[in-house]
């Protein structure tokens, strides 16, 4: 669009003009933090940085006066303790989570940390988890020198009060060890089983068999007593609540198969089902494995602990202390410096505030607050320094309060009953009173023995394996395709509750509207090309996002040289060329009188107004597309904290049945979802911020909305990619044809069944038979599933 | 036939040897992080060339 060349960032790849340029090394750098990134690195010959990826840098704005007091915190021994993993005094061990994590140079130049100091001896990146583990000579160079360097080259690793929290879940590797067994007993079963199916007598089956048949049981005893645990486990805790589910079939099923084969071998009346049984195991971990899906790189489980920090600077008569955010007190006199977080609610009582609420509303525009005002916990202070008096502790800030709440304190419950365990209670009693009757038939046309025979064999056969494999391989194929297109859930309990949701509620900011996406309107007296210039020249070099929108809408116009230029956090921009003096900025600042209650920015030259600039966020693209296509099978409700200044536009891109309600604050929107699910409603929440936290946790699936997957989203049941938003009606509809699918597969499972029962009950079911039906009713319905799961998420992938 | 048992029991003990080293290769935490060190691998052979190439053009 411009003449001029465009330059860009050799660190960060950012574009900028010829004047905006800082060259170094005969490298054009866009400020002075990436400019000393590279002098960092370059100086310690960890230039190929720049090799391995072209611009593979963040830009470097961390460098401010503050950056050697923000890390203060962690000198304090137990906050150290706390986050180190190893530590005996010489070698100690920290793992740190890094979100600027995002190439392979960021791999490489951590991974060479020793190069930048030499106390360091090791650093082990895990890319997808976004973390570094780092091995360091304890007395030789503490944690925070270790943070500021990580800091210094852009790599500032977020610390937050969550890492406090010690018994952190791992990934749980038991499900690895159980397959793992199963899979190793079921192979070297089916190798003892098969020369009794290929030949029934003579010398060498008389003399070996005996063999074969014990291996057979003692390869089957673990797979029983640990791969199947879990079954046993969650059949009892089932029966213990009244509540059939399908594992009291499958543990029901692994029981009898176990007794039975044993009893065949120790009376060495036949060779047992033991290829069955290890084969059924086997089959149902794989399921439940493919279904287990992790995403290192997301959390679900995040509350504002995961973005509070750890310790916040008090001022305690004149003199600075650092104190654990759960010490503070009410009454505690804290310093917020640039970028920090009010961990509590408090008054402002020393130099003005901009805080930037986006992690909590959504809204990414900051807010100012003068002395006196008060202050809500979560925000971010950006600009100087603030000093605020707590009002409460930490715990019962108006934010934190939130997770005290009921629904908050257990496991979220589930109203929504699996679709497996809903038919499984059924299929159960169908099968004990086949078993009940064949056995009763056999009783009194043979004998008991034969009777417990066909009983057994019922119970065999019935096992419901296709039955519980269909449902995990489906949701699991689904949930791998969603994450594919950006749509990532925490599990497959989700894609059921998605299937049968009638009601969906938006939240408004930061959801609905696009963060730092703002249209910039201009009103006033005409700006000609001077005027123009001048702001745009004004605005060039401040970082302030109100700055930045309005630099990016005048970026056509021509730039000027002024004789000087400061800006005053808080406050605004102020200019001076040729006696003439320009101001930009608060209405304050400016003189003008602010009756608005929306965002502006005005600009006066030589103490006369000229003109305002207003910001209204813009609507995301699709959103009225979406909206339509969801209305008829939806209820659609939108929440907001915002006032009703914005309904009438709304209303003009929204179909009209959409509701409204403004005005909510973090606990009313928790309570119209609750009141939703009273009505009968399966709800669905859509938001981004902490303040739609409880709701998202008190629907009954709560999605969260995110720009960019490395930040911060509030606890939910799944997170969707922003752009995505427009096509979350395919997403609900692929959901709701996954469960047409998983009946379909129960039907070929019935049918599976009912040849099964067939040999059951007239007492022909011998080994050779279940080892073919069995696996064989497994393996087709895990192909019907897959191919059909593929063929409706292929479709998908056209329109997306 | 009786080589069948000696068989029979090295190939269990075969298996079970494979079967021990998976499970102590999960427990060291191999299947953890699947992704890094297939870039890792690449840096290793890289980093010792390219260093000296620096210096030489720095001289």
């Amino acid at each position: 669009m411009s003449q001029k060349e465009k330059l860009t960032c050799y660190h960060c790849g950012l574009e900028m003009t010829e004047a905006e340029t800082v060259w170094f090394d005969d490298k054009p750098f866009c400020c002075n933090g990436c400019k000393t990134v590279y002098e960092i690195l370059n100086k310690n010959s960890l230039s190929q940085y720049y090799t391995i990826n072209e611009t593979p840098g963040i830009k470097n704005d961390q460098i401010d006066e503050n950056i050697k007091q923000k890390y203060a915190y962690l000198d304090k021994p137990e906050i150290e303790a706390k986050l180190l993993e190893f530590d005996d005094g010489q070698t100690k061990v920290v793992n740190f989570y890094i979100p600027n994590i995002h190439c392979s140079s960021c791999i490489w130049v951590l991974e060479n940390l020793d190069k930048l100091n030499h106390n360091i001896s090791h650093s082990e990146v895990n890319f997808p988890a976004k973390n570094v583990r780092i091995t360091y000579k304890g007395k030789q160079i503490t944690l925070r020198q270790i943070v500021e360097i990580l800091a210094s080259i852009a790599y500032p690793p977020l610390i937050s009060l969550d890492d406090l929290d010690k018994d952190k879940q791992k990934s749980s590797k038991k499900l690895l060890y159980q397959l793992a067994i199963a899979g190793f007993a079921f192979g070297n079963i089916m190798l003892m089983a098969l020369p009794e199916y290929i030949q029934s007598q003579g010398y060498w089956i008389e003399r070996f068999a005996p063999l074969f048949r014990w291996i057979m049981l003692g390869l089957s005893v673990p797979v029983v007593l640990y791969s199947a645990r879990d079954y046993f486990e969650s059949a009892i805790k089932g029966l213990q609540q009244k509540i059939v589910n399908v594992d009291i079939l499958i543990a029901l099923g692994i029981t009898v198969l176990f007794l039975r084969s044993t009893y065949e071998v120790l009376t060495g009346t036949g060779t047992g089902y033991f290829d069955s049984l290890t084969g059924l195991v086997f089959f149902l971990l794989l399921g439940k494995y493919f279904q287990r899906i992790t995403y290192d790189y997301l959390s679900f489980e995040r509350d504002y602990k995961s973005y509070f920090p750890i310790a916040v600077t008090k001022i305690n008569n004149d003199k600075e202390e650092i104190v654990e955010i759960k010490d503070i007190a009410p009454g505690d006199r804290l310093l917020i410096r640039n970028k920090e977080i009010i961990p509590v609610d408090g008054i402002l009582m020393k130099n003005k505030a901009l805080i930037d609420y986006s992690f909590v509303t959504g809204e990414s525009l900051p807010v100012e607050k003068q002395v006196g005002d008060q202050l809500l916990a979560g925000g971010k202070q950006i600009g100087g320094y603030i000093e605020m008096e707590a009002l409460s502790d930490v715990d019962n800030s108006y934010l934190t309060k939130l997770w005290s709440r009921e629904a908050f304190t257990g496991e979220k419950i589930a109203r929504i009953k699996s679709l497996t365990d809903k038919i499984s209670r059924y299929f159960t009693f169908v099968i004990l009173s086949i078993a009940l009757l064949s056995g009763i038939y056999w009783f009194m046309r043979h004998d008991i023995p034969t009777a417990i025979w066909v009983v057994t064999a019922v119970l065999i056969v019935a096992c419901p394996c296709a039955l519980a494999l269909s449902a995990p391989f489906a949701f699991g194929n689904i949930l791998r395709k969603f994450g594919y297109r950006q749509f990532y859930l925490k599990n497959a309990q989700v894609i059921e509750a998605l299937s049968q949701i009638n009601t969906i509620v938006f939240d408004k900011t930061g959801t609905l509207t696009a963060q730092e996406k703002y249209e910039v309107k201009y009103e006033g007296k005409k700006l000609n090309e001077n005027l123009k210039a001048i702001i745009k020249s004004m605005t060039k070099s401040s970082n302030h996002p109100l700055s930045r929108l309005i630099y990016n809408k005048l970026q056509n116009s021509s730039s000027i040289q002024f004789d000087y230029l400061k800006e005053i956090t808080g406050k605004g921009i102020e200019a001076g060329k040729n006696k003439h003096i320009y101001r930009l900025g608060s209405a304050s600042f400016t003189g003008a009188s602010n009756t608005d209650k929306t965002t502006l920015v005005y600009f006066a030259s030589d103490k006369e107004i000229v003109g305002k600039f207003i910001f209204k966020a813009s609507y995301r693209q699709g959103i009225s597309d979406l909206f339509n296509k969801l209305l008829p099978d939806y209820t659609l409700y939108i929440l907001s904290g915002d006032n009703d200044s914005e309904k009438p536009q709304l209303e003009k891109l929204l179909p009209q049945q959409v509701q409204y309600h403004f005005n909510q604050s973090v606990h009313d929107k928790m309570d119209f979802i609750q009141n939703l699910q009273k009505k009968g409603k399966t709800v669905m929440m859509i938001g981004d911020g902490l303040n739609d936290a409880g709701a998202l946790q008190q629907a009954d699936v709560g999605i969260a909305v995110s720009e960019n997957t490395n930040v911060f989203t509030p606890s939910s049941d799944g997170i969707l990619k922003a752009k995505k938003l427009p096509v979350l009606d395919q997403y609900l509809k692929i959901a709701k044809q996954t469960k047409t699918i998983i009946y379909a597969s129960f039907i070929i499972a019935f049918f599976y069944n009912i040849i099964g029962l067939g040999f059951a009950v007239t007492n022909h079911l011998t080994p050779i038979v279940a080892a073919i039906l069995m696996p064989l009713s497994s393996i087709s319905i895990v192909i019907f599933v897959t191919i059909l799961t593929n063929f409706i998420t292929n479709k998908l992938k056209d329109k997306v | 036939m009786i080589a069948l048992y000696l068989t029979i029991f090295i190939s269990l003990i075969l298996a079970l040897v494979f079967l021990v080293l998976f499970l102590s290769n999960v427990k060291n935490g191999q299947y953890e992080d699947t992704y890094t060190p297939s870039v890792r691998m690449i840096f290793e052979d890289e980093f010792s060339e390219e260093s000296d190439e620096i210096e030489e053009s720095d001289n």
